[in-house]
């Protein structure tokens, strides 16, 4: 089973929403399109779902052309970023939905139905409307909805991006439960990069209608092909600073900082990307490259401290564990780790990382 | 904590007060007066008790008008909601059509209503009327001002074609408030077009349906220009409602008390049939 895009590309006018594209989804596998608001991914769902048509190209499903087929002859489901549930039905009818059009029996019905609200915690309110439950309950029973017809294709369309904090993380760490051992292809489409490692399996970048990169998601996150793809792939945005090589002397072009490198690449200027998470508060095993800063902002996000600082001309974000309160305006010094950058040649493409 | 005391607000009050003071409550208060009272003039009053709504309550009279009241306003009802809705249905979702659409349907909400009147009593005249002499032409007996079948069909479509707009307008605006997602995912279920529309748009209409309702049958129970303007209330009674039959009561007959008890009478029936029906529909909403 595989679900293959060849060539395809979609215009609404004279805006191209989606350009050419080349993609093959394997079976038994979930694959997250990452990327932000309007970079195409609910329109590359609704291509792949057969919603909505290509304006060329052609969609392969089992090695059977697709492309035009109607979405109720293709044996897909999807998960909405609303909680989209039939108003009037209680949670049992609501998942029974697509059995009883199929024409499936009653009590195989009953018993799919039983299986897959026990496995979303939905058992006890079967009998309950959609306005009764809560916003987690109702995207949970819009999951059984996709869930209890054995589709070749699940499409969530950031199924969490509506839940609150705590139902969010709840529900995302039951999601890869929910498509183990399931003979299907699962795409999801997310705006967070966190949600892509959690889920694992593979990711594609995308930006301004383009899929930048589609790999294994931590191959994907480990060596992004280019700045953009980087950039998608991290929270809170990657920083980036010019600097110079010659030998194995490196530095950065807005100050004086410098570093040593094995890397193999020639001298000349390039652009580093250091993810936040590997600036940090404190010296810590190979953290050591020391960086002076003035406290621009400073949040605390759960468990972890945010700081944006700035340093000569550049503004940096660094994301520590643990909690630090640092004034606005506070001097302070700042950790890095070498072997964590990423280095991209002037075009923005990947050289080497660490 | 320490609440700073100071009454001096209520006198932002007192502006609203004095404005609902005269246009609602004085006048409402001056016909409860005349409905428990006698007058011959000259501002003298004599106590009747509830002898005037216990003769509207028995009146043979007020029991045919409540009834034509209550049948003309049943029938628009059931005519305007599902042709409103079939009109909405049918309306563009996109482009230039639907300014177009929009603004022609708001036109007939637009005209005076004694002018709707004198349009329409002009329109179905039986010998120089478009319509009436159309129908005449085309072989039908028809004459509104002699048959009572025919100013009932009249009023009936002068009521609709005035008034679906309305219903449209609010089943449109219901309609497009649904979100597309709910649409597709009905698509990917196989649903038919009937089920999208009573398992998906009918329900999620439900609460503008109320409102459209509710003022349909507030303002057609209460309707009085446009017949009286069309018909006059006749042939004789036939198209008399009720509020025709209380101008001219209280002022052909100059009934005073008896037409005062029966304003109040109506407007408690009003008040009833909204509340039954507002309770009703949106007793399931409350529970969640």
């Amino acid at each position: 089973m595989s679900l293959e895009l060849k060539n395809v590309e979609k215009k609404i006018g004279l805006d191209t929403h989606i350009y050419s594209t080349n993609l093959k989804l394997e079976k038994n596998t979930i694959n997250i399109l990452l990327g932000s608001t309007l970079a195409g991914k609910t329109t590359l769902m609704q291509i792949m779902a057969g919603l909505d048509k290509p304006t060329s190209g052609e969609i392969w499903f089992n090695n059977e052309n697709v492309t035009g087929m109607k979405v109720q002859k293709r044996n897909v489901s999807m998960v909405y970023q609303q909680f989209i549930n039939y108003p009037n039905f209680t949670v049992y009818d609501n998942i029974a939905s697509p059995l009883k059009i199929t024409g499936v029996s009653s009590d195989e019905t009953k018993q799919r139905v039983g299986k897959v609200a026990e496995l979303l915690k939905l058992s006890g309110m079967l009998n309950k409307k959609p306005n009764e439950l809560s916003g987690g309950q109702q995207q949970r029973t819009a999951l059984a909805r996709a869930l209890v017809k054995d589709s070749d294709l699940i499409l969530l369309d950031e199924p969490l991006a509506n839940l609150d904090f705590k139902l969010r993380e709840e529900l995302r760490e039951e999601l890869p439960k929910l498509f183990e051992n399931r003979d299907c292809i699962v795409v999801y489409a997310t705006t967070e990069p966190s949600e892509a490692l959690l889920l694992g399996g593979n990711t594609a970048t995308l930006q301004e209608g383009k899929i930048i990169q589609y790999g294994k998601t931590l191959d994907t996150y480990n060596k992004p092909n280019s700045l953009v793809s980087a950039q998608v792939f991290s929270d809170p945005p990657m920083n980036i600073a010019k600097i110079k090589k010659s030998g194995e002397q490196c530095s950065f072009l807005q100050n004086d900082i410098h570093w040593k490198t094995k890397l193999n690449i020639k001298d000349g200027e390039y652009k580093v990307g250091i993810r936040p998470h590997n600036i940090t508060t404190y010296k810590d095993g190979n953290n050591t490259l020391e960086i002076k800063g003035k406290v621009l902002i400073s949040e605390i996000s759960g468990s972890e401290s945010l700081i944006h600082f700035t340093n000569g001309n550049l503004n940096w974000v660094s994301l520590s564990n643990g909690v630090f309160q640092k004034n606005v305006g506070d001097e302070m010094s700042l950790y890095m780790n070498t072997d964590e950058f990423v280095y991209f040649d002037q075009n923005e493409r990947l050289v080497s990382n660490g | 904590m320490n609440k700073t005391v100071n009454q001096k607000a209520w006198f932002f009050v007192i502006p609203v007060f004095v404005l609902v003071a005269f246009n609602a409550i004085i006048p409402l208060m001056t016909v409860v007066n005349y409905a428990f009272q006698e007058t011959f003039g000259n501002n003298v009053f004599m106590w009747e008790g509830t002898r005037w709504f216990k003769q509207i309550m028995l009146s043979e009279r007020f029991h045919a008008s409540l009834g034509r009241q209550f049948l003309f306003t049943f029938i628009i009802l059931f005519i305007q909601i599902p042709l409103g809705i079939a009109i909405a249905l049918t309306m563009p979702k996109e482009g230039i059509g639907v300014p177009v659409c929009l603004v022609l349907m708001s036109m007939p909400l637009l005209i005076p209503w004694n002018v709707v009147g004198a349009m329409w009593n002009i329109f179905a005249l039986p010998d120089i009327g478009f319509l009436g002499h159309s129908l005449n032409a085309l072989g039908f007996d028809y004459n509104f001002t002699q048959q009572i079948g025919d100013a009932w069909f009249t009023t009936i479509l002068m009521d609709v074609w005035h008034w679906t707009s309305l219903v449209v307008l609010l089943s449109y605006a219901g309609l497009r408030s649904i979100q597309p997602a709910y649409y597709q995912a009905a698509e990917i279920d196989g649903a038919s077009r009937w089920a999208i529309f009573t398992k998906i748009e009918l329900p999620k209409m439900k609460k503008v349906l109320t409102i459209a309702i509710l003022l349909r049958f507030m303002d057609s129970f209460m309707i009085y220009t446009e017949p009286f303007v069309l018909t006059g209330g006749g042939p004789g009674n036939a198209t008399a409602f009720l509020s025709i039959d209380l101008v001219k009561m209280a002022l052909g007959q100059f009934d005073l008390g008896p037409a005062a008890a029966m304003s109040l009478i109506y407007f408690f029936i009003v008040l009833l049939v909204c509340w039954v029906f507002y309770t009703l529909m949106m007793r399931n909403e409350e529970k969640s």
